[in-house]
């Protein structure tokens, strides 16, 4: 530990009695020719004796005990004189360092390279130089902070003769400037540190979103899958299909499909899976392979939808039950006047649309057909009609009928047979694309999953019209 | 390029004279040869410049890939040689730069005709595998590096640009507790580190043009025993040991250094 200024009883004890005052003899009488009264000379003599204390403060005395340190260099940094003051702090005897060492000896060696790379060369070329942070080694090996001022003492003719320099106690200064320097540099990581944060947020962020979009091409191929990637021509037929996914996240449980069957005959159907996801999914595969399945077997749709019952109940009983709505059904040209015959079956399902040639529309009824799955042998439904040239029977599931309209309530069934009412007549293709735009309109109201299948026998003069609609 | 602009380039003296290029060290700027300009000016067109990253050289070129090498100040020095076109350099580098004049021209030797190396060292940290002694220990440079922070708090960003956009106000530059060698810090740091932890040595083998080693008598960033290992490995180098303390000659004993570098820059090659 470097000398402190505490052990220097001149320093603390101050310039009122920091001096013997002996020696002088040359006490100026402060006061003296005041022409003060001989009543209160003991006064006046009190006040003397306490001046002169205070002017008997010799120059020699006030440079020795400074309370700061001084130092006096020739040009090469030889130390030519140097302060009682500075030799305390230090720990040296003036034989030590007067005529034997640099300042630059007293400097810690970082500090060297600052003095030799900086404080020399300002100095030399301005003259002066102030407030420097340096390390002073003392001679016990401690190092001691302090503040350097430095300044040339020219000659006459300005030739620099040699160089005076105050040395300021720092320790406390510098612990402080170092607590600064500390909270600067901790600002200083936090920030990077926040920044750093911020970069890898971005990058995991990055992840998920490729994540979501390997995710969404997924869903979106596996969607493909469950439904028909065309419909397929029918002569003297027409069919159009759309199918609206509620989201590119989760796959879908709605599913529709067409398909020859014998003698120019057709089968078709369009249902929903309760629930969502890869499980409905599975569950929608299912069902499509086994109605396809089904239909080839025996094509009476209420022998298509109890197999198709039966499956599912077998299947799915127990703690993960799936169930299904769904309408099946079949296709008979050949009928008087270029009439086809639809024979269909319900499980469930709102009921079909007809809009027919005349410009009127109804719901076919298939009512009190049940959900498919639940029961091992549910009541199902059949129902009968004949496709007119100009007539189109709409199939659709419940995202349509339970769609959120802008103005609040519910889409439904009865508004849908006044929307179709006012669209016959209307061939297949212009049926689901009416629909669906009725769809878009409802933007973030349709909240489920939607499928549409419209099919119609052409006006009799376009009969070989739209063939194989897209869906 | 506006080298010229970028480094704050100053040439002055003899329009026809030899070229002389005086290349300050680090800690400082072009300011540190003034002592020695006005004897080079009578016999010389003199170049002076600021490193990017000293001095009034522009901030914005601050590059700290760039700088954080030797060969980016080498690549400085030949940017200005490039665009003021200039032949038969008598490159005379302080400290660090004198290296930096090794590698530019080891880069372009076309450009230069002879090497004056003001208290060179190749290495300043020790390195007892080869028995090499540069005076300093890693530490040391560390110790360096916490001098510069604590002393950073008199540099002002603020005003830096300020002197630098007035040149002809230099009231302006009192505000700067030192108006010469005003250095960012953070970039005063990258260049303290690219100087002292450099390693030059396997360089100098390949000095190929005439040169003059200045070393001071008492220099501790340069001791006696760098200058001696700079001279002996540099073929056909020359030695001059001033009569000089410190490591700042061109300062401390500015006629010496200048009669040093008229009388080699002017001898026949």
């Amino acid at each position: 530990m470097c000398g402190t200024s505490d052990g220097d009883p001149d320093l603390d004890t101050g310039i009122v009695t920091g001096t013997t005052g002996a020696g002088t003899g040359t006490s100026v009488g402060i006061g003296t020719g005041s022409g003060s009264g001989t009543g209160e000379e003991s006064v006046d003599d009190a006040e003397r004796a306490q001046f002169s204390a205070l002017l008997e403060d010799s120059a020699e005395d006030l440079y020795e005990h400074a309370p700061c340190g001084y130092l006096s260099t020739l040009l090469d940094g030889q130390i030519a004189k140097v302060n009682a003051t500075l030799l305390a702090w230090l720990g040296y005897t003036r034989a030590q360092l007067v005529g034997r060492r640099r300042f630059a000896d007293l400097l810690t060696v970082g500090g060297k390279l600052y003095h030799e790379t900086h404080f020399a060369p300002l100095l030399a070329m301005q003259g002066r130089l102030s407030g420097i942070a340096l390390e002073l080694k003392c001679a016990d090996g401690s190092r001691l902070p302090v503040l350097v001022t430095s300044v040339v003492k020219t000659g006459t003719d300005g030739e620099p003769l040699l160089i005076r320099t105050t040395v300021f106690d720092a320790r406390d200064r510098r612990a402080y400037e170092k607590e600064l320097l500390r909270a600067r540099k901790q600002a200083e990581q936090a920030g990077e540190d926040a920044e750093q944060a911020r970069a890898e947020a971005e990058t995991a962020h990055q992840g998920v979103e490729a994540e979501r979009a390997r995710l969404q091409r997924v869903v979106s191929i596996l969607q493909k899958s469950l439904l028909p990637p065309e419909l397929p021509r029918m002569p003297g037929l027409d069919a159009a299909a759309y199918y609206h996914p509620a989201s590119v996240d989760v796959i879908g449980g709605d599913f529709y499909d067409l398909f020859p069957l014998d003698k120019g005959r057709w089968g078709f159907f369009l249902g929903d899976v309760c629930g969502k996801g890869p499980e409905a999914a599975a569950v929608t595969s299912l069902i499509r392979y086994t109605l396809r399945a089904a239909f080839l077997v025996d094509s009476d749709p209420v022998h298509t939808l109890a197999t198709l019952n039966a499956a599912l109940h077998e299947r799915f009983t127990g703690s993960d039950p799936r169930y299904c709505t769904a309408i099946a059904g079949t296709l008979t040209p050949g009928g008087e006047a270029g009439a086809v015959t639809v024979g269909l079956a319900g499980g469930g399902h709102p009921p079909a649309l007809l809009l027919r040639a005349d410009g009127t529309a109804d719901f076919l009824p298939t009512p009190g057909g049940m959900l498919l799955g639940v029961l091992a042998d549910p009541q199902l439904t059949s129902a009968t009609t004949l496709l007119r040239p100009g007539d189109t029977m709409l199939l659709y599931t419940d995202g349509l009928t339970e769609a959120r309209t802008r103005s609040g309530p519910r889409y439904s069934e009865e508004d849908l047979h006044a929307f179709v009412a006012d669209l016959a007549p209307a061939g297949a293709q212009t049926t689901v694309d009416a629909v669906q735009r009725l769809l878009g309109g409802f933007g973030e109201g349709l909240d489920d999953d939607t499928a549409l299948l419209a099919l119609g026998v052409p006006a009799a003069r376009t009969a070989a019209a739209n063939p194989g609609a897209a869906r | 390029m506006d080298a010229v602009g970028r480094n704050n380039v100053t040439v002055t003296g003899r329009r026809d004279g030899p070229v002389v290029m005086l290349a300050h060290g680090f800690g400082c700027d072009q300011n540190m040869w003034r002592l020695v300009l006005p004897a080079l000016a009578e016999r010389f067109r003199v170049v002076l410049f600021d490193y990017v990253g000293s001095g009034r050289s522009d901030p914005s070129a601050w590059d700290g890939e760039r700088y954080s090498s030797l060969e980016g100040y080498a690549g400085d020095v030949l940017d200005i040689c490039d665009e003021l076109d200039l032949t038969d350099v008598v490159f005379v580098g302080h400290s660090v730069s004198a290296m930096v004049g090794v590698l530019a021209a080891g880069r372009q030797p076309e450009r230069f005709a002879k090497l004056v190396m003001v208290a060179p060292s190749p290495r300043y940290v020790d390195d007892p595998a080869t028995g090499y002694t540069g005076g300093f220990t890693a530490d040391d440079i560390d110790e360096l590096l916490e001098s510069l922070e604590s002393n950073y708090l008199g540099w002002s960003a603020a005003m830096a640009p300020v002197i630098m956009a007035n040149p002809e106000r230099p009231e302006l530059g009192q505000e700067l507790t030192n108006s010469f060698c005003a250095t960012d810090p953070a970039m005063a740091a990258v260049f303290a580190h690219t100087t002292f932890l450099s390693d030059s040595r396997a360089d100098l083998g390949s000095v190929s043009v005439p040169t003059l080693v200045l070393e001071c008598a008492q220099d501790v960033i340069a001791p006696r025993e760098v200058g001696a290992y700079v001279h002996a490995v540099i073929p056909g180098s020359r030695l001059v040991t001033l009569d000089a303390t410190g490591h700042c000659p061109q300062l401390s004993a500015p006629e010496a250094t200048a009669r040093e570098i008229v009388a080699f820059a002017g001898s026949p090659r």
